[in-house]
């Protein structure tokens, strides 16, 4: 196969930038989307050139490193599927290609096609968590969860922080990482304690990184690549209304 | 505050807005009863809940609670509006819409334009200032001498259409904004919100539709 | 001269632990706050350690390269993790879990800390379930638990097929507490290139931060490295691309020894390789040997669809070699077996490079939603990189590099022979001898990092009260200054050939003669090799860029380097070893029926190289092993 890439190319954070195109050639349809950029790297490091600076790591699609919009397409056209997992064959030969960085203003651009996610690390630090010290746990099977329960917050706990819904909200809002985050341990008995503080505190963080709000667009769960589903989003709106009616503020 | 505190006024403050869009259709349809049974309904709006209240007390009541919700409706918009702008410094170079609707995308064009709209109803029925031939007293023969002209009814029947579509995506989501969802019932979120849609529009076209056929004059 | 102590205690197994940990000594809480810990690393080990110690009120600071401690290896790990939690009422028991990882491990690990791993895996799963973790449950809403790798009791506990995730995430959310709590400040797009030795005690770490390019040190009390393995030398393998061997390669050049490099894993199943450009191989979950049955065709060059081979043309070689093990033997086992039948030319698939693994039985059985339920995810995950539907088509597998138990050598307080120089999770050498069993690794991350390293540690710093550390002397900044040197001469290198292209080469060799099958003539063949293109590798390397700011080729090529280093050390540990056990097949050693032979009477001892300058040239040390609890086996699956 023979694509035409248009990357998004910027030096740094702050340095302007711009969408350059290159052709690469020899593409094998088995290769996967991130194996034909690893090419088109050695040879621009060939060439002597800067190669294209993307983040990924396991290339297994659980990671949640990779992220790149495909066309207009957060991971690109194939459903349910991290841009790692992505093979060439979605593509037809002679086909342009557009690449851009995940773009919200709460992600800043590192270089090129890499963003600065910390703002979804400081969400968890916010009270994505159960305060559990190690150590002090008790024995696990004392408490019973429905298998329904535990099934349904496991879904919630497939996100891989990969920030796509970002990315492709027209909003830029994180509402569905945030809410699959503090649903899947609202869910939970062992997360019961927590659960207003949590809820409170997380999305409050989340404003503050300065993400959109909801307009129920439902783009985030179409690119989603673990399926979370919006669902979630208005049991976090449900949480988070019900404790600011209790009046309780963030930890 | 927080943007979901801001949704939820939307969606509390739509949801008021809605109620009274029903009861005003409703109205409306008695205009199929022909001038008496309509203009007694009219009375009747100004007369509500005499003797306990002043009359208009409760029409005043209605109007400033609506007032209110269009108030906080259109500032809670504007606000949301503002974030979601600064939430992306840079837009993309290309860009596609997966599940996105036209209705959901246009929600803020076709909140501007019924808000025009709203002004330009007032005007035209309710103080007539723009009604070429208003009776103070008989809104029958106002509603039925206006939709007469042409381009006013068209003018009616399509902003009534871009008002079911905003009630399309609006009811719905009003719903995931308030935290209402359940497996059992999320179906019929969407039956509710395609139902009063259509049940809106469709209702509030009549009127305009009946006057220009004959059937209503 | 290094003398290897590895200061087991003495007494009956069942009682080592405990009675060892109540005579460590303590720090007591309002002097905790007066040591800093430097962590490096944070997957399972790393931000167990560092979410533990900053609990307990130490001052952490936690380094890792990625851009967010949720996204460490860690999180890839599919099957489940074992704890001797008997629920299943099976038989299973401390003991039993101790003895099968001893003796999966071809008895070739330490009898003290495998029983301690054992011990403390039952409380590892009380704190995974404690934070949130969605372990699968039954309808009566208690734990589920399966059967995995081989093990003949049900003492895995799983999160379909995502276990690493979640005991990740459950032990990243821990760690984000602590740094929200102020205890520990995270570092992250942050390498780290050295270790600081300082008369025979670890002070700091040397770091580069990625993004800007910046040379910092780090000063501490104790050094935790929680770096992971070394799988990524073969350079196609089931790891993350940037998992490298850098932190631990950079502590034994400073003196830590390297112990038994060349015990690798290559794990069964995984996807085969496809194509020239391929960056890694993708495991698909063992767990899937519990359903799916492993067939080629019993002609060689049978170039049938799998569906028209009828049942009888059809060998289904582990269920026949190995009748009471069947297709659940042990990973060495299936792979050898696996690359034996392919060698002789019954491989399937285009490339003629793998094996099947047939789930129409199993969906016959059980129905295709319940093969759905268990499997979904993982034939999803099939379809996408193959473009072929697994439940039609049987999947085909081939090993892949995957694990390394080879690792840094540690004592039974997992400090390596550099004081203050600490070695968890998959980067030391502990547990897994020369060969781990199937959820075994999440179990021992999790253990080093939550159970034992807090306790061992306490006990290392108690003495050290009151002295401060600063990253200001002289050791530092001769650290510091060796470490720029070494980026500053990949940079000024002018030659032709990208980093990968070496990396590639030199994961050829090292797949070839130092696999899952290593002879004399291959090793000694990669010996020579190796120097070679580590030669060229240096002349001939073609850099782009500079070293200030973000450089992703500085960064792998710094990388590689190491590994040239330790591919060579793998060869000459699988060299000296000349016996087979458990992950390292010496064609020299084995039974008449093609089975590992072990050579007990010379090689029960664990290797550990001491660096001397010239990586061609280590010293051994050896530290015998002695089995008390268990007698040593022949290991039979048949």
């Amino acid at each position: 196969m023979k694509l035409t890439l248009k990357v998004w190319r910027q030096e740094t954070k702050d340095a302007p930038g711009a969408l350059q195109t290159y052709e690469v050639d020899d593409i094998s349809p088995d290769y996967s989307f991130l194996e034909m950029l690893d090419m088109l790297n050695e040879r621009l490091e060939e060439q002597g050139q800067r190669p294209v600076a993307f983040d990924h790591d396991c290339r297994e699609g659980v990671c949640g490193a990779c992220s790149m919009m495909v066309d207009g397409q957060a991971h690109g056209p194939q459903a349910r599927t991290t841009t790692c997992q992505l093979h060439m064959r979605e593509f037809t030969d002679g086909d342009t290609i557009v690449i851009e960085p995940w773009r919200a203003t709460a992600f800043s651009i590192v270089q090129d096609l890499m963003v600065d996610r910390s703002a979804f690390d400081r969400i968890i630090q916010a009270g994505g968590f159960i305060s559990v010290n190690t150590g002090s746990a008790p024995e696990a099977n004392l408490m019973p969860i429905p298998k329904d329960v535990a099934d349904d917050a496991f879904d919630a706990a497939t996100c891989i922080g990969c920030g796509a819904c970002v990315a492709q909200c027209p909003n830029g809002a994180a509402q569905l990482f945030t809410a699959a985050k503090i649903g899947h341990l609202s869910l939970l008995p062992q997360g019961q304690a927590e659960r207003d503080t949590r809820a409170v505190s997380m999305v409050e963080q989340m404003e503050s990184e300065l993400f959109g709000s909801c307009s129920n667009f439902r783009e985030c769960e179409a690119v989603c690549p673990k399926a979370i589903s919006i669902d979630w989003i208005a049991r976090m709106n449900r949480d988070y209304l019900r404790a600011k009616l209790k009046g309780v503020t963030r930890r | 505050m927080s943007s979901i505190v801001k949704k939820a006024i939307m969606a509390v403050s739509g949801f008021m807005l809605f109620g009274w869009i029903i009861g005003h259709m409703t109205g409306n349809l008695k205009v199929f009863q022909g001038a008496e049974k309509f203009n007694a309904y009219a009375e009747f709006l100004r007369e509500m809940g005499a003797p306990l209240f002043p009359e208009s007390g409760v029409l005043w009541l209605v109007r400033g609670t609506l007032t209110l919700a269009l108030v906080l409706h259109v500032w809670s918009a504007t606000s949301l509006t503002l974030i979601n702008r600064r939430a992306r410094d840079k837009d993309y170079e290309t860009r596609k819409g997966v599940q996105l609707d036209y209705a959901a995308r246009t929600m803020r064009w076709s909140g501007y334009l019924i808000a025009f709209y709203i002004v330009y109803h007032l005007m035209h029925l309710t103080w007539g200032n723009v009604h070429h031939n208003f009776v103070a007293g008989n809104p029958y023969a106002n509603l039925v001498s206006g939709f007469q002209v042409v381009p006013i009814a068209l003018v009616y029947i399509a902003a009534n259409l871009l008002l079911g579509m905003h009630l399309y995506h609006g009811l719905w989501s009003m719903f995931q904004s308030l935290g209402l969802n359940h497996p059992s019932y999320n179906l019929w979120r969407r039956y509710f919100a395609v139902t009063f849609a259509v049940v809106v529009s469709l209702g509030f076209i009549s009127v305009p539709v009946a006057v220009l056929t004959g059937l209503v004059s | 001269m290094i003398m290897l102590d590895a200061k087991s205690p003495s007494g009956p197994l069942e009682a080592q632990w405990s009675g060892y940990r109540d005579h460590l000594k303590l720090v007591a809480p309002t002097n905790r706050r007066k040591f800093e810990v430097v962590i490096v690393g944070s997957g399972l080990a790393g931000a167990a350690a560092a979410a533990t110690l900053g609990e307990a009120g130490y001052n952490v600071k936690c380094f890792c390269f990625q851009d967010s401690p949720r996204r460490a290896h860690s999180i890839a790990a599919q099957g489940g993790i074992n704890a001797a939690k008997n629920y299943r009422n099976d038989g299973d028991s401390t003991f039993r879990l101790f003895y099968d990882t001893i003796k999966g491990g071809d008895f070739r690990s330490r009898e003290s800390n495998v029983y301690r791993l054992a011990e403390v895996s039952v409380e590892i799963i009380d704190q995974a379930v404690a934070q949130g973790v969605p372990f699968a449950r039954e309808y009566g809403g208690l734990l589920d638990n399966r059967s995995f790798g081989g093990a003949q009791v049900a003492r895995t506990f799983y999160a379909r097929g995502q276990t690493g995730q979640q005991l990740l995430l459950g032990a990243y959310q821990a760690l984000a507490r602590q740094i929200e709590a102020g205890t520990v400040q995270m570092f992250t797009r942050t390498e780290m290139l050295d270790v600081v030795v300082e008369d025979g005690r670890a002070k700091g770490i040397v770091t580069r931060d990625l993004v800007s390019g910046e040379i910092s040190s780090h000063a501490a009390h104790a050094v935790v490295l929680a770096s992971g393995g070394y799988s990524n030398v073969y350079f196609l393998s089931t790891n993350a691309k940037a998992c490298n061997v850098t932190a631990a390669w950079r502590a034994h050049r400073r003196g830590a020894l390297f112990a038994n490099p060349c015990f690798t894993q290559i794990h069964p199943t995984c996807i085969p390789q496809s194509g020239e450009y391929q960056a890694k191989l993708t495991l698909m979950s063992e767990s899937l040997r519990n359903d799916g049955r492993i067939w080629v065709a019993k002609e060689a060059e049978d170039n049938r669809r799998a569906r028209d081979i009828p049942e009888r043309e059809r060998d289904y070689y582990l269920e026949t070699r190995y009748p009471s093990f069947g297709n659940l033997v042990p990973r060495d086992v299936a792979s050898r077996n696996a690359k034996g039948v392919v060698d002789e030319g019954r491989g399937v698939g285009p490339l003629k490079n793998g094996v099947y693994l047939d789930f129409s039985d199993a969906i016959g059985r059980l129905g295709r939603d319940a093969i759905e339920e268990k499997y979904g995810n993982l034939f999803e995950m099939y379809e996408r990189i193959t473009g072929e539907n697994p439940y039609e088509a049987p999947m085909r597998i081939y090993p892949a590099p995957h694990y390394t138990m080879g690792g840094l050598w540690v004592d039974y307080n997992l400090m390596s022979n550099v004081d203050g120089l600490f070695v968890i999770g998959e980067a030391n050498f502990s547990d897994h001898g020369a060969n781990r069993l199937g959820a075994s690794a999440l179990m021992q991350g999790l253990a080093d990092g939550y159970f034992i390293v807090p306790y061992t540690i306490a006990s290392y710093l108690a003495p050290h009260l009151g002295e401060t550390v600063t990253a200001g002397g002289a050791a530092f900044q001769q650290t510091e200054k060796e470490v720029s040197e070494r980026l500053a001469r990949f940079m000024q290198a002018s030659g032709k050939r990208t980093v990968d292209t070496f990396h590639r080469e030199l994961g050829q060799i090292v797949r070839d003669e130092c696999g899952m099958s290593r002879s004399k003539a291959g090793l000694t063949r990669a010996l020579q090799k190796i120097p070679v293109l580590r030669e060229e590798f240096h002349a001939n390397l073609n850099l782009a860029g500079n070293g200030e700011g973000l450089n992703m080729s500085l960064e792998r090529a710094g990388r590689v380097a190491d590994f040239f280093e330790l591919a060579e050390l793998m060869c000459i540990d699988a060299l000296d070893r000349e016996e087979s056990c458990g992950g390292h097949f010496r064609e020299e050693s084995q039974t008449s029926d093609g089975e590992a032979l072990r050579d007990d009477e010379n090689f029960t001892h664990v290797s550990a190289w001491e660096h001397t300058g010239d990586a061609s040239s280590p010293i051994l040390h050896n530290e015998p092993l002695e089995f008390e609890a268990v007698q040593l086996t022949q290991r039979s699956y048949k």
